[in-house]
């Protein structure tokens, strides 16, 4: 599938989302272009979460769309054959970091990350060694192949050995000891500033959002309220509640 | 009680009492450890039971004689449990994954097979396949004539996985509702399809919770198996119970020959519960090894810190 490299890697648009009567997203629209990193923040309970868990489906959204690297899906409705086929190809295209990791705890940390190209993408097993132990040493963790899976950085690895178009992080560093929130956001700093990744992170994590951000929004009740480059949108936001939000935190 | 440090010394210290005979015993039953007290319970019960069968004229000699004539029927009892077992653990992990599927036609299925077999006695199911079911092939014609009516072993061993994977279909739910929801969506968003994401990650570690209770299914199913001999099997097809009610009557030797398949079965499922504790052992150290991991990991880091 080749984009035109003007098309952003991640566009969602008129994103709705509701759980009963409770509106939890309301028309969202977001855009990702190549190397960009976006951060998201936001209270908890704005609805960030929820937003990156429609983008790849693992919420379905009530209406709107989602474009990861050209495939483009539909919100809403049943979920056919031909739709659920499109879902795998679009989460294919996007590597998923989980707050609480997710790792698979029967399989060694290589394993974990050999598993998608293995499985998915049926790569041979020897390139998707290769691929992996190449993996674990950019999150730092090459000692560590055989051992079974603990770690944040891991599951980083497991994403990125899909080679996807986009990665998404939820919440990554939240469920971690704080002494280990460090190597993460290093991990991250590296796939932003050195291997250009394209990436959309929902965080609390102010500190690494600054740096790595090239893009920062704000949620707001289910609203993007305010988006802009970080020194503008942390320096000077133009919105109360964006105030009021980094006065707390930071 | 209101005793304080200072009001002791108004106090007379009670009298000693005099060790009762009751106490003596008890000290002295303290002393010996507590599984030779056990055994020795066994044995009683055991000189008690040998006691009662002497008093019934019971005779040592034809139980020899024809202890091997029943043994010989442990093959067949052994064969039919394994094969029933393994049919039950197939159908019990179809019946699973229906329960769990949203598919209506998995949901219907699976939902009228488990509530039949589970809802109706073991001992009918036997005797719909055996007696019942070569009457609809008669009506159906030709070729189901011969399909439907089934020999003694293979009636048994249908009806035993039959049932037996009804029960074991709630067995393997439990086991694949155990994994963490979020296992299913990591599997999920690495782009996985149903059947990747069930035997990949799903399955195996569902598992560690499926395999000790099917052990103690496949013990049960043992015992269970002593009533394909309701069906009558031929001489060369007999499990260990008919071949001992076949000995049995016709000599009235019945409680020698009873005696002899119930210490039999009771042998098997012993052998068997041994080893299913040892794999139990073996399966809940894996499990120890992985948590191990964590506190290891956790000790360095905070070392480190």
């Amino acid at each position: 599938m080749s984009t035109a490299p003007s098309t952003p890697d991640l566009v969602v648009d008129g994103l709705w989302k509701s759980f009963g009567d409770h509106v939890v997203l309301k028309g969202i629209h977001l855009e990702v272009k190549a190397g960009e990193v976006v951060v998201v923040f936001g209270r908890s309970g704005s609805g960030k979460s929820t937003l990156l868990r429609c983008i790849n489906f693992l919420e379905e959204p009530t209406a709107g769309t989602i474009e990861v690297a050209g495939i483009r899906v539909e919100g809403g409705g049943h979920r056919t054959r031909a739709k659920r086929e499109r879902i795998r190809q679009l989460r294919i295209r996007a590597g998923m970091v989980f707050q609480d990791f997710n790792l698979f705890p029967h399989r060694t940390a290589l394993d974990n990350v050999m598993e998608g190209p293995v499985t998915i993408l049926r790569r041979p097993r020897r390139d998707a060694e290769r691929t992996g132990r190449e993996l674990l040493e950019v999150v730092g963790l090459a000692d560590k192949a055989d051992q079974f899976p603990i770690q944040q950085r891991i599951a980083i690895a497991r994403a990125l050995a899909m080679n996807p178009k986009v990665m998404l992080f939820d919440e990554p560093t939240s469920a971690l000891d704080p002494e280990l929130i460090g190597e993460v956001l290093a991990v991250m700093r590296r796939l932003a500033k050195e291997l250009h990744m394209t990436m959309l992170v929902v965080t609390h994590e102010m500190g690494v959002a600054r740096e790595v951000a090239s893009t920062m929004a704000f949620v707001h009740e289910g609203e993007i309220i305010e988006q802009g480059p970080p020194e503008q949108v942390i320096g000077d936001p133009q919105r109360a509640e964006t105030r009021r939000f980094l006065d707390a935190v930071l | 009680m209101t005793i304080h440090g200072g009001g002791g010394e108004h106090l007379a210290p009670p009298p000693m009492p005099q060790r009762s005979r009751r106490e003596s015993f008890e000290l002295f039953s303290a002393r010996i450890p507590f599984t030779l007290k056990v055994a020795a319970v066994w044995g009683v019960i055991l000189v008690l039971l040998g006691a009662l069968f002497a008093a019934a004229d019971f005779d040592v000699a034809w139980m020899r004689e024809n202890a091997t004539f029943i043994a010989k029927g442990i093959t067949w009892t052994i064969i039919i449990a394994v094969i029933s077992i393994a049919l039950a653990c197939t159908l019990a992990l179809l019946g699973a994954l229906g329960r769990v599927s949203n598919s209506a036609i998995a949901v219907g299925v699976t939902g009228f097979y488990t509530s039949f077999f589970r809802g109706t006695p073991l001992i009918v199911q036997l005797f719909l396949l055996y007696l019942a079911l070569p009457q609809i092939g008669i009506a159906l014609g030709d070729p189901w004539a011969d399909l439907l009516t089934l020999d003694v072993l293979t009636a048994g061993i249908l009806a035993l996985g039959l049932n037996y994977g009804a029960y074991m279909t709630e067995i393997f739910r439990a086991g694949i509702q155990s994994v963490g929801h979020g296992q299913s969506e990591a599997a999920e968003a690495l782009g996985m399809n149903y059947v990747q994401k069930m035997r990949r990650v799903v399955l195996p570690q569902a598992l560690r919770v499926i395999i000790p209770p099917t052990g103690n299914e496949f013990i049960a199913m043992m015992k269970d198996t002593a009533l394909v001999s309701f069906l009558g099997a031929s001489l060369d097809q007999m499990e260990i119970f008919r071949r001992a009610q076949l000995v049995g009557r016709a000599d009235f030797r019945n409680l020698e020959a009873l005696l002899i398949a119930a210490v039999m079965y009771w042998g098997l499922t012993t052998v068997f519960q041994y080893f299913q504790l040892r794999l139990e052992r073996r399966l809940s150290k894996g499990y120890v090894r992985g948590t191990a991991g964590v506190a290891v990991a956790g000790q360095r880091s905070n070392a480190g810190a």
